[in-house]
């Protein structure tokens, strides 16, 4: 199994604790796209941190559309800590749709 | 606690126009609250401004900062001393605060960053309600509790009107009929008895119509 390298992973203890401010200070650091790699629903431990994610990233398309960078750098997707297969096909996928969005109007150094 | 909505990002950047050096200011009161103007929406907000105005290939600086109120003095004298280094002071305060910033800097160009909305409480996590409209002369002991003026469409001191079904109100499905919740209260309280007095016709002057409020106390006063 392998997925794109230019994927970068962030670890956090649930995708519930990721705040909307976090994913927008990744784009304001000039990366292409975020996406969220939760556990399945309905088999949060933390009960519902996956889905607070979901919303919490539906938000934050809001945010970037009004911005202009586009609702579909971010993304959540949810998949199983046994689904590596899953995760490197998010990844591969994830990383398509940016290369057809191309780089971030932001990135920083160009 | 008082309530408002985030103007769209668009009709802020219309606000701001040539203006790139801003000063965004948030509250810690009442919009912290309600999740449209503490120091998490400040954040989002200059998030936002820098993501826009990096992408335009703009130079600009955004300063937050939030305060512990902006509708008392002493807080807003507290930017006094890096206020003059901005074009603009984008309030994320209630439009009580909005003024009184504008009423402090008197020089400088202040802009409100959200529509102050209602009085109200918070219904669960993320949703709001609107309670109570200041009208000055408070009858929610005749009507268990429950305000016909804030929460009735029609403001009506005597009803429900023919609008009422079901527990609803005409205007949305969604909308409990206010004088069906007093009804309903007055029942369970056991004061029936106070929804057979007719509430006489209100006098109004003691709301808005009497022209803006005041109030003193004099022993209160330094």
């Amino acid at each position: 199994m392998s997925y794109p390298g230019n994927v970068k992973v962030v670890k956090v203890p649930c995708t519930g604790r990721v705040d909307v401010l976090l994913i927008l200070r990744a784009f304001e650091s000039g990366v292409d796209g975020v996406y969220l790699a939760g556990c399945l629903e309905g088999e949060c431990h933390f009960l519902r941190g996956n889905l607070r994610a979901r919303r919490r990233v539906e938000y934050v398309k809001g945010l970037l559309e009004e911005v202009g960078l586009g609702g579909n750098r971010v993304e959540m997707f949810n998949m199983s800590a046994s689904q590596g297969q899953r995760f490197a096909q998010f990844a591969q996928e994830m990383t398509e749709r940016i290369r057809l969005l191309g780089p971030s109007p932001v990135k920083k150094g160009e | 606690m008082i309530v408002g909505n985030r103007k769209d990002f668009s009709e802020i950047l219309e606000k701001l126009g040539a203006a790139r050096r801003v000063l965004l200011l948030g509250c810690n009161e009442c919009v912290t609250v309600c999740g449209v103007g503490g120091e998490r929406e400040v954040g989002v907000l200059a998030s936002e401004l820098r993501l826009y105005w990096t992408k335009e290939g703009e130079t600009f600086e955004v300063r937050e900062h939030t305060l512990e109120r902006q509708c008392d003095y002493e807080y807003i004298d507290q930017i006094r001393g890096f206020a003059d280094d901005y074009d603009v002071i984008l309030s994320m305060a209630c439009g009580a605060g909005v003024q009184y910033v504008a009423e402090a800097y008197k020089t400088k160009l202040v802009l409100p960053a959200v529509n102050t909305t209602f009085l109200g409480v918070t219904i669960e996590q993320g949703m709001w309600s609107e309670r109570c409209q200041g009208c000055g002369a408070c009858i929610l002991d005749m009507t268990g509790g429950i305000c016909p003026i804030a929460r009735c469409a029609k403001s009506l001191l005597n009803g429900p009107c023919g609008g009422s079904s079901e527990g609803k109100c005409e205007i949305d499905k969604e909308t409990d009929c206010a004088w069906q919740l007093i009804v309903d209260r007055l029942k369970e309280s056991g004061q029936m008895e106070r929804y057979e007095e007719i509430l006489p016709v209100k006098d109004w002057r003691t709301g808005r119509d009497g022209g803006p409020r005041r109030r003193v106390r004099e022993d209160l006063k330094l």
